[in-house]
């Protein structure tokens, strides 16, 4: 069993339909007699609708339907909503401006639904779309975050006075006034944390379907949580019993959040389909990815972090201005507010933070979670303004943050931001990382590159993040309008093989294969035996999908306990067949023992037994199969150190990444190859938004300008280096399987990493992202006044 | 409309088409050919590469009507039943999570041995500069091409 399963480097299940063309993606399902749906949307930022004439587009070849915002008012079709109530520093809650999926009389960012024409083929619904005449009544646009609350900005929406969403604090604003007082020094670091554009891969994408013999609705979507996306549309928008929709969140290529969400464009096709009476297939161009996917991060911030003479940190204040777009995404509230404040303590014993967020309405496409949500824009701050405090005391920036650890001995430690970590041990991990990247080396490394004419610096980054979202009473607490459980479901089938049912959603994650091992190591199958079922509301029971780093420490963990489920019961059967006390019978890997003796019953036998009860217990009922729902404790943990050195040409600007060393603690591991791949994958997102990436609205007309990939600059294989990945393992204490999730680790950890050592090679303190050649060719001009006059 | 006819792994098709039809929407959606898979449409991404007459090509920047007479071969022609030694060495190296930029890597790095029986790190980023992947930080996808290559050679 060693070889597959919990810890074995397994190679992939769903690897061979993947590499053989063989997977089933949304776009790649037709359905019978379907149509194809294509959105008018805004060009412009901001305009009040005057008129929409759909009469020529209607009467255009191949067009079954064209429908606005009246069509779905008419229907009563709710609007989008955002499941997480965040209140003011009053207690008051955030602003809901209604968020309607076809406009109604106002379009607010470039992209905004406007209309959706339906025809028989995809080219007859965009050629009728371009005889759609909407007259708009051009109004001013901001998309700038800092200047939304300017009392003169534009105004977003009318229910949201001076565009503000919410102004949020945590914290104890006396004790760290007090600690500031009588501080030793004060650092203070201005940053923008830039705005992002996700890209998975695949583009979002849906078919609604309606069977009027049944009166039940089909959904496929690209969704990382069919169960949450049913249910929004269910209870929210369509008032649509829960039982007459089912949504199929087939293979699905790369979210990175933003395919947690329910967007417009999946219930206009789920409810057109019953209007017309065909099914409705819907398929994002890029160019509408980039305007209308939930975008990422897009904070302004100010920090200010007070320490004694031997630079130990006494407290930490920050103000951040949080960019929400133009309507609240699904999780929008709470990534820029209990995702991010809660983490600013770091992996650091600071003893007083306040943290204050005004989030902001503009006229930009929604913001929400992406890859991290939150907890990467807190590691930005804390370790870029952590640096700046190294390099103002002129402490070496390793030994700045050894100073200020959580110690190994003061688990579980409470935070002055609300958590309490549960385990970890940061200096093990910091000293790992060190050797990793032959620390001690670095100098001479510099040297040489200094004697080629070029730049070296070495950046740290020691990041803390909390997964495995959530124990729901804390975070119906903080304002969450659901439960964040996982639910499993593992069914032996009569011949001894075993499906599994979960209600996280693999979209890259490897769920296939890990979820497998863990079954298989806990029930004695062999691995090839194990189907794990994910993403359809009609096979799995219920589920909360996958975010935010959760599926292992949540929905592995429920798996756990309909596993236990199933041991209690097998050994009440084997004990029978082995006429032998339930009290005297061990289990272990799928055997069941009478104590001391080599009387066994192997839990194939077992589930044949529960099936063809012919010799049974009296009274048990037959069948194996068991349910598991785990709501866990408190969050869980993982924390590591990269470290990133980079080489600069100061003639061109261009960073070049020369060495990248990261140790990560995910607690235990299930397959460290998936989990090796997973921090690769992170880290290219960090690299990506700390050189490359960066979402730019033109802030007069507000059009986005960096629309496609011809000009939002994704990470190439030729970006970046190969990595180097170690880990060190402090298991969760308080769930089953100790494991702590890691599909976010790098795209935290990555950000400060490079930036801390862009800006050690140039010699200045701060420079914003994303480091492009043209900003730090011109950083480094203004740091080297000699350069300047080359 | 005109009529496009051209050998798709090994099979001889034929269909009427719009002129405007690029061959990918041809591939997938009139022969169910959906391991070409569409990512973008600036022709950046590489989801949808395939072989036409032997050399790696984005299908979403070519018309059907362009392929007249061509030899075309998509992921699923690659090998028969069994792996190719490329997508063999993607699975042993783990070079894809989600697997939508897979068949388009599979079918470049397949085009690059051809031209490069022993690439080494460099050639292998350089090559592969038009196709994205969001998952893997290109690590493992290189580890796989180079695995790939080699096995290739044997």
């Amino acid at each position: 069993m060693a070889e597959q399963g919990i810890g074995a480097a397994v190679r992939r299940t769903e690897d061979y339909r993947f590499l053989t063309g063989r997977g089933h993606y949304t776009d790649d399902i037709n359905r019978p007699n379907q149509t194809h749906a294509y959105f008018l949307r805004s060009p412009h930022a901001h305009a009040k609708i005057r008129k929409i004439d759909t009469k020529a587009a209607k009467q255009a070849p191949g067009v079954v339907a064209v429908y606005t915002g009246a069509d779905t008012a008419a229907d009563k079709v709710g609007g989008l909503i955002c499941g997480w109530t965040v209140k003011d520093k009053q207690g008051n809650p955030h602003k809901a401006p209604a968020h309607p999926v076809l406009a109604l009389d106002t379009v607010r960012y470039v992209g905004d639904h406007v209309a959706v024409v339906i025809a028989d083929s995809l080219a007859a619904a965009k050629d009728a779309a371009e005889k759609i005449q909407v007259d708009y009544d051009v109004l001013p646009a901001i998309v700038d975050t800092a200047k939304a609350i300017d009392p003169k900005s534009p105004q977003v929406h009318a229910d949201a006075p001076g565009n503000l969403c919410y102004d949020w604090g945590l914290g104890d604003k006396a004790a760290v006034d007090a600690a500031f007082a009588k501080a030793h020094r004060v650092t203070r670091l201005d940053l923008i944390n830039n705005r992002l554009i996700p890209n998975a891969i695949e583009p979002r994408a849906a078919i609604g379907e309606y069977d009027p013999g049944t009166g039940g609705y089909t959904c496929y979507s690209t969704s990382q949580n069919p169960h949450v996306l049913r249910l929004i549309m269910c209870a929210f928008i369509l008032g649509v019993p829960e039982h007459k929709m089912r949504v199929v969140a087939p293979d699905v290529g790369g979210g990175f959040g933003s395919k947690i969400f329910c967007y417009a464009e999946e219930v206009v096709c789920v409810w057109a389909a019953k209007k017309i009476g065909r099914p409705v297939k819907w398929t994002a161009e890029r160019s509408e990815s980039f305007l209308s996917d939930a975008h990422g991060r897009d904070h302004v911030t100010h920090a200010e972090l007070a320490l004694d003479k031997d630079g130990k940190f006494l407290a930490l204040r920050v103000a951040t201005i949080a960019n929400m777009g133009a309507y609240l995404s699904t999780f929008s509230t709470s990534i820029s507010s209990y995702l991010y404040g809660t983490l600013l303590a770091g992996q650091y014993t600071t003893p007083a933070i306040y943290v204050e967020v005004k989030a902001v309405f503009t006229n930009t496409a929604p913001v929400d979670a992406y890859r991290g949500a939150g907890r990467p824009e807190a590691s930005y701050v804390i370790e870029r303004i952590v640096e700046c405090a190294a390099r103002e005391m002129k402490l070496d920036p390793v030994e700045i943050r050894r100073r200020n650890f959580v110690g190994p001995d003061q688990f579980p430690y409470q935070t002055p931001v609300a958590l309490v970590y549960d385990s970890g041990n940061y200096a093990k991990t910091l000293d790992a990382a060190l050797k990793l990247a032959d620390h001690a080396g670095f100098p001479a490394r510099k040297a040489d590159s200094a004697r080629r004419g070029k730049l070296r610096g070495l950046g740290i980054s020691a990041y803390i993040e909390a997964c495995g979202i959530a124990p729901s009473a804390v975070a119906g607490a903080l304002g969450a309008g659901v439960g964040l459980w996982e639910s499993g479901l593992i069914r032996f089938n009569p011949t001894g093989s075993v499906s599994v049912y979960t209600g996280s959603h693999s979209h890259g994650q490897s769920h296939e294969t890990t979820f497998a091992q863990v079954v298989s190591d806990v029930l004695g199958v062999p691995l090839e035996n194990v189907e794990v079922v994910h993403g359809d509301t009609a096979r799995v029971p219920f589920g909360m999908g996958t975010y935010g780093s959760r599926s292992i420490a949540v929905g592995g963990s429920a798996l756990m306990k309909a596993a236990d489920k199933i041991i209690a019961k097998g050994k009440k059967i084997a004990a029978h067949l082995l006429e032998a006390s339930m009290d005297d019978l061990e289990y272990a890997k799928g055997v069941f023992r009478v104590a001391g003796t080599d009387r066994t019953k192997t839990m194939a036998e077992v589930a044949f037994a529960a099936y063809v009860p012919h010799n049974y217990p009296p009274g048990l009922e037959p069948g194996l199969e068991e349910t598991g729902f785990y709501d866990p404790v408190n969050f869980t943990f993982p924390a590591g150190v990269h470290i990133a050195e980079v080489e600069i040409d100061p003639d061109t600007g261009v960073v070049k990444i020369v060495n990248w060393s990261a140790v990560d603690d995910f607690g235990n591991v299930i397959n460290p190859m998936v989990v090796e791949g997973q921090v690769h994958g992170g880290i290219a997102q960090g690299v990506g938004q700390a050189l490359l990436e960066g979402c730019v609205y033109d802030k007069e007309t507000g059009q986005l300008v960096t629309g496609s990939y011809m000009d939002y600059c994704m990470p190439r294989a030729d970006d970046l280096p190969s990595f180097k990945v170690g880990m060190t393992h402090t298991p969760c204490p308080h769930n089953p399987l100790g494991v702590k999730g890691c599909g976010e680790a790098g795209a935290i950890a990555a950000p400060p990493a490079v930036m801390n050592a862009v800006t050690d090679a140039i010699g200045i303190m701060h420079l914003d992202m994303p480091a492009t050649p043209e900003k730090v060719w011109q950083a480094i001009r203004r740091a080297t006044p000699a350069r300047a006059a080359e | 409309m005109p009529t496009v006819s051209l050998t798709v792994n090994g099979k001889k098709v034929s269909a009427e088409v719009e002129a405007r039809t690029l061959l990918v929407h041809l591939l997938r959606e009139r022969l169910g050919l959906t391991g070409t898979h569409v990512g973008c449409d600036t022709s950046q991404c590489g989801a949808c590469v395939v072989h036409v007459d032997g050399k790696s090509v984005k299908s979403c920047t070519l018309l059907a009507v362009q392929a007249e007479g061509a030899k075309v071969t998509t992921i699923e022609g690659l090998a028969n039943g069994e792996l190719h030694p490329m997508q063999a060495a993607f699975r042993e190296h783990h070079g894809l999570q989600c697997g939508f930029c897979t068949p388009g890597m599979v079918m470049s790095a397949v085009d690059l041995v051809r031209h490069n029986a022993d690439p080494n790190e460099h050639d292998v980023r350089e090559w592969l500069e038009g196709n994205i992947c969001r998952c893997t930080g290109y690590h493992n996808i290189v580890k796989a091409v180079q695995a790939g290559a080699k096995a290739m050679r044997r």
